[in-house]
């Protein structure tokens, strides 16, 4: 197989035309949103770069505090952005159960996928560490994200009838399962269906890039199975912890809606 | 303390938010109505005794004993409320019957024991018939018939006949009441109308501004 073509300057900035032409539709239907795809682009742009450099280094000095530091800024920043698209919907309470189980949800499935499943020499290696849980941690912010605001709505729009289950003598938990199952159900759904879709309609990214830098398809295959289960896994895990422990904050301790 | 064997509930300087203030109320066990303009506070004191809201100040004991003190899951499925616009969960008229059986995790009831509780409220329907195909008025007494089933303790009945014509709520409620007085089951209900409250409560607490303005006592029993 033959080596991946370097891409220079030039070629990248050709990709930009790609922005140019979404500019132009927006302009010419007038949609405002030039500003944000403009700064979406820049951001993206310069965030890879820096990206860039830090994995460079980060590859060729492994070392194990840095891996763990580098997974714990990235599940920091999933976690803040989680709180910052919910601004003021959040107690104090469901705040912590959120970082909690985005956590526990995404660390454990990760650290399984890493030493269990792929089985990585060293544990730390950042070659493998770091784009994985990337993977697991962007997922399951994204899960949990849908969640919180399936759990939001559920428990606005349908508090009446959360309401009518505990005066006929529902416990919390009987009077929410209804919406904490539809809830879950949501939030996993673009998981799962993008499960279904994987390999037919599109071929993933992590794949994708694995091919392009010359591996074997079936390894490639191999991995991308393994992580995407992971990444279900972290999903699921990450959901459903928010969900158990987030229910209940919309109760107090006499068992009433507050 | 106000009590004596025949208190169900007493309300001892019990005050909720602006809304309620009652310095010393007694219950007893036959049928109690709760008598009073709009905004008055009367559904208050319901949820207060079903404690799916609790006093801002004040002690409230059932049976003697303080309801702090009490599991209120296990006191809610005792002192059973109707709520004067009942919400109906999805799917048919025996599904929501059936509902607080699940909530409660008692056996689901057949349809023959279905089908007589339909008919105590005088809804005619058969109990696969989906919920949203009922008018407000049916639905009210679905609900009703969904409270009988439960076999509480206590009734506690929000204007249990508002979505009723004047007949209907008549006889829906003294099904009811013979219902509750055979069984030995005291009712609180909170009602509009003066003539059914006379005619079949054995007391109507009045009052007014959220606070209790007097009691009276009546003949229901007779009725």
């Amino acid at each position: 197989m033959e080596g991946i073509i370097e891409l220079t300057l030039w070629q990248v900035a050709a990709a930009y035309l790609f922005v140019v032409i979404v500019l132009l539709i927006v302009k010419s239907r007038g949609i405002k949103k030039e500003g944000e795809i403009v700064l979406s682009s820049v951001r993206m742009t310069l965030q890879l770069i820096l990206a860039g450099y830090v994995l460079v280094y980060v590859l060729d000095n492994p070392n194990p505090f840095i891996t763990v530091a580098i997974v714990i800024l990235m599940e920091a920043f999933a976690i803040y952005t989680v709180m910052a698209k919910f601004k003021g919907l959040l107690t104090g309470k469901l705040k912590k159960i959120i970082s909690l189980s985005m956590g526990i949800g995404a660390g454990a499935c990760l650290l399984y996928l890493i030493l269990a499943v792929i089985g990585v020499q060293p544990w730390y290696d950042p070659q493998y560490f770091i784009p994985i849980a990337g993977m697991v941690v962007g997922n399951s912010m994204t899960g949990v994200s849908l969640a919180v605001k399936s759990l939001l709505e559920g428990m606005t729009t349908r508090r009446q009838i959360v309401e009518e289950a505990l005066i006929l003598g529902a416990t919390p938990r009987e009077a929410t399962a209804d919406i904490i199952n539809r809830t879950f159900d949501s939030a996993i759904m673009p998981t799962i269906n993008s499960m279904l879709g994987m390999g037919i309609i599109f071929l993933p990214g992590m794949m994708t890039g694995q091919i392009l830098a010359g591996v074997s398809p079936t390894t490639a295959i191999a991995y991308q199975i393994a992580i995407m289960l992971g990444i279900l896994g972290a999903v699921a895990v990450s959901v459903i912890l928010t969900l158990q422990m987030g229910y209940r904050t919309f109760f107090n301790r006499e068992e009433q809606l507050v | 303390m106000e009590e004596n064997e025949n208190s169900l509930f007493v309300l001892i300087n019990v005050s909720y938010l602006n809304v309620l203030d009652i310095p010393s109320l007694t219950i007893g066990r036959g049928i109690t109505t709760i008598f009073g303009p709009s905004g008055s506070g009367k559904t208050t004191i319901l949820k207060l005794l079903n404690r799916m809201i609790s006093p801002s100040t004040g002690q409230l004991f059932f049976n003697g004993t303080e309801l702090r003190q009490t599991n209120p899951v296990q006191h809610r499925r005792k002192v059973v409320m109707l709520s004067q616009n009942p919400v109906m969960f999805e799917g048919s008229i025996g599904d929501n019957l059936n509902a607080p059986n699940i909530f409660q995790k008692r056996p689901l009831l057949d349809e023959s024991l279905l089908c007589s509780a339909l008919e105590t409220v005088r809804l005619g329907k058969d109990p696969a018939t989906p919920v949203n195909l009922l008018s407000g008025g049916e639905k009210q007494r679905l609900a009703l018939a969904r409270v009988i089933l439960l076999q509480p303790e206590v009734y506690l009945l929000d204007e249990p006949s508002s979505s009723l014509d004047d007949a209907s709520a008549e006889a829906v409620v003294e099904t009811l009441c013979l219902k509750a007085r055979k069984e030995n089951r005291p009712v609180i209900m909170v009602t509009h109308s003066k003539a059914i409250a006379r005619k079949y409560s054995d007391v109507i607490i009045t009052i007014a501004g959220g606070k209790s303005i007097g009691q009276e006592l009546c003949s229901g029993r007779d009725n």
